[in-house]
């Protein structure tokens, strides 16, 4: 080994170091916070050591906050398994609607078919709060407003051209020959779609899926203006942390802790799909 | 059954009238397997299409019988092999196959077995269970099963991939994969798309041996597309050749090449092509003789018809505008009383290829034996009379062939 390649070693691995802490370090931190109380936390200079305690956590399991000022209940549990729920069910919904969508698109030519799928890809870069005003009036009006089923029917605009264009990708990559020979076996088309189509996009299937998850799970702002608290996701419920008597900072980060955890863990598992799918979506939707 | 029993009558030359096209149209016996009437295939919008793929195209295909579906690529061969299949809709016109119309039945009940080019076994299985597929769908036994494949996959040579996923084969063992999942299933019609184009030549030679024995031997119809003209006269009992979406002509590999029905198949069956003059006819006292002008230094030359026989209700008459065509075999070098000049000369180790400047055209000519003429000089060359083909010059219809010329 020669010295340039030492050197090489050294910086890039210096490189990656600083990178990691620029990323990594926040979410450290809160880790740290979340086992701290305010006092502990907002010590000059800040510590590492300190005796670390659960309260944090308890308060936001039992839905008791105790701040200087009393206790105030909040809903943060009902918070994170609403947001499970719309999440799972949002993409739920895109899945069954999006599939079979992005396997037309993929496969067959129709009238207005580009058309159509490049207006439902327009849905994520249209900025939410230019649909939001005469949506809340909408929602009054048709009683959609404050229930799962409107906040699911919004959330497709998040997650279905996501899955409609990754997966039509994925389509695209599979040989029709491959249907083509199943078909002309004695199979039906919907038959060919459900046996052959189906599996052989799974990855991107799983990618689109995940990545629709984790968008729908940060969402904020429709959740904010079209659902009241009960059925908030922990993205607005996390507004009930800034206090009359101040941000009760152990909490806030206890509930980041806890928010963040069931998308990262998924993220974890699935990565491997997530950069596969997303790079084949990349090249070919 | 014979091969020579379903052969079609011989084409008519000028006399059949106006359509180019020769089919056995009206051969409505109970051995006619595959019949296309008149079929079309548009891309686009119906009352303006984009593309005209296929244009009224027309054939019968008799029970065990093999057809070659031949041309360049685009000339809508594929599109007619896929419209079959029914991947492809039919844009007017109809289908039938064994005695009923498939046309408008969706691929899986027309009973037809299909090999591809491309992509098409199923990843997930191994090459083995991509070939038993069919079998095992229709609930045959385990050991039939195994017996059929190995025998399919012994044919092709692909024993030793049977364990094999698709991804780590190679387009050849794909295509052969593929064509043993086609061949291994009972239907009505073997569709098979340019079933060996990703083959080594040799491997090529062999195979198409065996599968044409094999096609023989269970009686099996099948069309198949190929732009490979020695693999469409190998395998096929009947070549349709196609261009630009229509069948030029459908008759055996040596019809196609004595009788070819108009100028493109001429030139487009056979290698190397068929040299074209652009001729007139000259009436001498009823004595016709085909002439060809010279351009600039270069002179012409002049062909004697008297001796060959015409057809009845032949329209060769005099002053008439021709295409003279001569295939290179027939250019016999070194006598005679044309002159012309020597381009090119290449040995082929069994035949020499000379290229010859005459009457402002250039001509090919191939030899059995070398030819010692250098290369600039002034060669002769002499044209028989028998062995020569005339076409319209208009619309490039057969007007006559030499009886050399055939067989």
């Amino acid at each position: 080994m020669n010295h340039t390649s030492t050197a090489e070693r050294i910086i890039r691995g210096l490189l990656l170091t600083l990178v990691l802490l620029f990323f990594l370090f926040p979410i450290f931190w809160i880790f740290l916070m979340s086992f701290q109380t305010n006092e502990d936390i907002l010590r000059i200079p800040p510590s590492l050591f300190f005796t670390p305690t659960l309260e944090n956590y308890v308060a936001l399991i039992s839905g008791r906050l105790s701040t200087v000022a009393g206790d105030l209940d909040i809903a943060f549990m009902r918070n994170l398994w609403n947001s499970v729920l719309l999440s799972s069910l949002s993409v739920g919904v895109a899945l069954i609607l999006g599939v079979p969508a992005a396997y037309a698109f993929a496969r067959f030519k129709f009238r207005l078919g580009e058309n159509i799928a490049f207006t439902l890809l327009s849905f994520r870069f249209a900025p939410p709060l230019l649909v939001l005003l005469p949506l809340s009036l909408y929602f009054s009006e048709l009683g959609l407003s404050d229930t799962y089923l409107g906040l699911v029917w919004v959330y497709q605009l998040i997650a279905l051209p996501l899955i409609l264009w990754i997966v039509r990708g994925y389509f695209e990559d599979i040989s029709p020959d491959i249907e083509n020979a199943y078909r002309i076996d004695g199979h039906s088309w919907a038959k060919t779609f459900r046996k052959i189509a189906i599996p052989l996009a799974r990855p991107g299937i799983a990618a689109a899926s995940l990545l629709a998850f984790i968008f729908c799970w940060n969402n904020f702002v429709f959740a904010l203006v079209l659902a009241s608290a009960d059925k908030q996701p922990v993205t607005v419920g996390a507004l009930a942390f800034v206090t009359a008597s101040g941000i009760q900072y152990g909490q806030v980060a206890a509930a980041i802790v806890l928010s963040v955890t069931p998308t990262l863990l998924l993220a974890l598992y699935a990565q491997r799909y997530l950069v596969e799918g997303l790079s084949l979506g990349a090249v070919k939707g | 059954m014979s091969i020579e029993a379903v052969k079609p009558p011989s084409p008519g030359l000028d006399t059949a009238g106006q359509a180019p096209v020769i089919t056995d149209a009206g051969n409505t016996s109970a051995r006619t397997a595959l019949h296309l009437d008149a079929v079309d295939k548009f891309y686009g919008d119906p009352a303006n299409p984009a593309v005209h793929a296929v244009k009224s195209f027309s054939m019968e295909v008799a029970e065990g019988e093999i057809v070659a579906l031949l041309g360049s690529s685009g000339c809508g061969k594929t599109s007619t092999l896929r419209m079959i299949a029914g991947f492809e809709t039919v844009s007017r016109g109809e289908i039938k196959l064994a005695g009923r119309r498939i046309d408008e039945l969706r691929p899986a009940k027309r009973n037809v077995a299909m090999a591809f080019e491309g992509y098409s076994l199923y990843p997930p299985l191994t090459v083995r269970d991509n070939i038993a597929f069919a079998l095992k769908a229709a609930k045959l036994e385990q050991g039939e099963v195994d017996r059929k494949v190995d025998h399919i996959a012994d044919l092709l040579e692909i024993e030793t991939i049977l364990g094999k996923y698709p991804s780590s084969l190679s387009g050849g063992q794909q295509q052969r994969a593929s064509l043993a999942r086609a061949l291994i299933r009972k239907a009505d019609l073997y569709l098979l798309d340019e079933p060996m184009s990703q083959l080594e030549p040799q491997l090529r030679s062999v195979l198409r041996g065996r599968i044409k024995s094999y096609l023989i031997e269970h009686g099996l119809t099948s069309v198949f597309v190929t732009h490979d003209q020695t693999e469409a006269n190998a395998l096929a009992d009947r070549i349709a050749v196609m261009e630009d979406g229509v069948l030029q002509q459908i008759a055996s590999p040596a019809e196609l090449k004595d009788r070819p029905a108009n100028l493109f198949v001429a030139t487009f069956i056979g290698e190397p092509p068929m040299n074209v003059f652009p001729a007139r006819l000259a009436d001498d006292n009823g004595h016709l003789h085909v002439v060809v002008e010279g351009e600039g230094a270069a002179a012409g030359f002049t062909l004697d018809l008297g001796e060959v026989s015409r057809p009845a209700g032949s329209r060769l008459t005099g002053g008439a505008a021709v295409h003279l065509g001569v295939r290179p075999h027939s250019v016999s070098l070194g006598r005679g009383g044309n002159k012309g000049l020597l381009v090119s000369n290449q040995w082929l180790g069994d035949q020499t290829h000379v290229v010859i400047e005459a009457a402002g055209q250039t001509m090919v000519a191939v030899s059995y034996g070398r030819v010692d003429e250098q290369v600039g000089a002034e060669i002769t060359f002499s044209l028989s009379p028998q062995a020569i083909h005339l076409f319209a010059q208009d619309d490039g219809r057969a007007l006559l062939h030499g009886t050399e010329a055939v067989g």
